[in-house]
């Protein structure tokens, strides 16, 4: 029996370094998927089960914000963790107008030069340019929201609604994740949602998406120990891989057509569609068994996270909210280059390469100010690893 | 090196001033895998054999049409057509279409009892999603209407072709069809009718070279060239899953 390990995610004061990793990876990987047509995403998770990195950013950063605020509501009470939790929602809706900013630099640029026949009907989404009065107040409401723009209404909507949920998460645990899955039941009975502009739904529905940024939460409030005794079964082990490996034959079948025609009927019309907006059975069954097998197999102690090699990723997953921002924006950039000059499978390669590489060098950049300017503060006295533990959550 | 052939094939037809002609299949080139289906026309196969007769009637929006004077001739549908009597010169062919632009598939399926009514079709071609997508309509909505028209027009006795979004990749950061194009592919598989796969086409087309689908243009030419090959590429789909063997089109490469 290896070290009991993995399963215990204890509430220390220690920052568990495969939360970073793993959230390091998930931006990368959310940055690849935001380019379409990149032969470097085929690399990505999304290709090889039903949940993608989009689960893994929201269940960390359950997990992180519990590890966060839950801290200061136990040691500075409610109101001051309240505040800080919602100073944190005000950063995230900044970043997002940020963000929208220079989308609209990219569609108005588009607009202004792009014009084809073929296309009369798609160039229609550009005529929200027309009422920008309109637009942009419903971008400040957070209903519109451009391609690629949702997980950060999403984040913000979650933290404005954190603070009371940390406090029952502290008081009862069971009875905090037993209302958030609740909640996620009835929005699936009920089809709640958030309405968005000029119609339609919110993309990433949080009352369904709530769930598993609670159920992250939970984890990191002693969950997981409770946890510890199933996550080392055997038997559940067996299950999450063999459930692993169904998913990703079943995603075998999107990509190879000929492989379609074995899967059976009942079983295509009883598992399609799976759906994103709603945070499918599926899709949260496929993280829950990622995240067993991961956490059996790659220990907390694991001598790698401490390597040179993984540090790039970590360093990204300490600073997930500057990162994420670059990533987007990055992906903007990517790929107005491959529009405007080529698009070959090589100039795909190199942007993502080129790309990752800016977010690891900002990282280090953001890691390295925060250095800075602890160590010029003389007055602040914190534990060593307070301003990542406190800044990103 | 293939797809410079390509170029040079395709600017030689437009120097000579062929492109308007009925495509050589190197210029529309579309990999079997994207044409071939399980899935078989049968009604329009019986109604072939027994009678020579086709009806097709095209529903779809703003990218079921071209704007231009030669518009209504040049756009697929026409095209279709055209390249279906070439082929079955003593047969009596008819495709209508019925293409109305910023028109969402749910107002497509009010209207669909009456053009079924009106034109009796053996096959129907309906192209959704994109006006869909730009107006943001929810994919389970967009799923509920596709259902219903597609039962509507199989219980009318017609074989259904749904036929996806164009690839657009000028627009893609800004719309993204993906989640419509899996409706529509599950739709068609569960009530057994066949995909028109256009987006995986024109995506193809666009990294074979055989179209710039990038290129920022006011002139026509390259948009009746695609439509062109759509309408191709269709009568080459609808030969095959409807059996029409003897008279077989040529799709491999």
């Amino acid at each position: 029996m290896p070290s009991p390990m993995a399963a215990s995610l204890p509430i220390t004061s220690e920052r568990d370094l495969r939360l970073d990793l793993f959230r390091g990876v998930a931006l990368w990987l959310i940055f690849l998927d935001h380019i379409p047509q990149n032969v470097v995403n085929w690399f990505s998770i999304r290709n090889y089960g039903f949940s993608d990195a989009t689960e893994i950013f929201i269940f960390i950063s359950g997990y992180t914000a519990a590890f966060v605020y839950g801290r200061a509501m136990r040691e500075r009470g409610i109101i001051i963790a309240s505040a800080r939790v919602l100073r944190r929602a005000w950063q995230i809706y900044v970043a997002h107008i940020f963000l929208f900013t220079i989308f609209m630099a990219e569609i108005a640029y588009v607009a202004a030069t792009f014009d084809n026949p073929l296309y009369a009907e798609e160039m229609n989404i550009l005529n929200f340019l027309k009422e920008p009065d309109v637009t942009i107040f419903q971008a400040l409401l957070l209903k519109f929201k451009p391609v690629n723009m949702d997980v950060l209404p999403l984040y913000i909507v979650l933290l404005l609604f954190f603070p009371p949920m940390l406090w029952l998460l502290l008081r009862q645990p069971a009875v905090a994740l037993a209302g958030s899955a609740l909640v996620y039941v009835l929005a699936w009975n009920f089809d709640w949602n958030l309405p968005a502009y000029p119609n339609g739904v919110w993309f990433f529905n949080p009352f369904a998406w709530q769930l598993l940024f609670v159920f992250g939460a939970w984890c990191a409030l002693g969950g997981a120990q409770r946890l510890e005794g199933v996550l080392r079964s055997r038997i559940v082990l067996g299950i999450a891989i063999a459930y692993l490996l169904f998913a990703f034959v079943i995603t075998l079948t999107w990509y190879i057509e000929p492989l379609g025609r074995f899967v059976p009927v009942w079983l295509s019309d009883w598992m399609y569609p799976i759906d994103k907006t709603n945070l499918d059975v599926l899709r949260f069954a496929h993280f829950l068994a990622l995240a067993a097998v991961t956490v059996r197999f790659v220990p907390r102690d694991w001598p790698a996270l401490k390597s040179r090699y993984l540090a790039p990723a970590i360093r990204c997953g300490q600073h997930s909210l500057e990162i994420f921002c670059l990533g987007v924006f990055l992906a903007f950039a990517g790929q107005f280059i491959i529009s405007e000059w080529s698009g070959g499978p090589l100039m795909q390669i190199i942007i993502s390469l080129v790309g990752i590489l800016i977010m690891v060098a900002t990282a280090n950049l953001i890691s390295w100010y925060k250095r800075m300017e602890g160590r010029g503060l003389t007055t602040r006295v914190k534990p060593p690893d307070a301003d990542l533990a406190g800044g990103d959550a | 090196m293939k797809s410079a052939i390509a170029i040079i094939a395709i600017l030689a037809a437009c120097l000579t001033g062929a492109a308007r002609a009925a495509p050589p299949p190197e210029q529309c080139d579309v990999p079997p895998s994207l044409i071939d289906s399980d899935v078989d026309l049968s009604r329009v196969t019986n109604a072939f054999k027994a009678n020579h007769r086709l009806d097709i009637t095209v529903i779809g929006s703003g990218s079921s049409a071209l704007p231009g004077p030669d518009g209504a001739r040049s756009a697929y549908p026409a095209r279709l057509e055209a390249m279906l009597k070439q082929r079955f010169a003593g047969a009596d062919i008819k495709v209508i279409a019925h293409a109305r632009s910023k028109e969402t598939t749910a107002t497509m399926v009010s209207g669909l009892d009456k053009t079924l009514a009106d034109d009796k079709p053996m096959l129907v071609i309906w192209q959704a999603g994109t006006v869909d997508a730009l107006n943001g309509v929810a994919p389970e909505d967009f799923r509920g209407s596709l259902d219903a028209g597609v039962e509507k027009i199989q219980s009318a006795g017609a074989d259904v072709i749904l036929m996806n979004m164009q690839f657009s990749p000028r627009t893609e950061s800004m719309l993204d069809v993906s989640p419509y194009a899996e409706v529509m592919r599950v739709v068609a598989e569960q009530h057994g009718a066949l995909l028109f796969d256009r987006l995986a086409i024109m995506h193809y087309w666009n990294d074979a070279g055989t179209f710039d689908l990038y290129t920022a243009t006011k002139k026509y030419d390259m948009a009746h060239r695609v439509h062109d090959c759509i309408g191709w590429a269709l009568a080459s789909q609808i030969i095959e899953s409807a059996h029409l063997d003897a008279v077989r089109m040529q799709t491999t490469q």
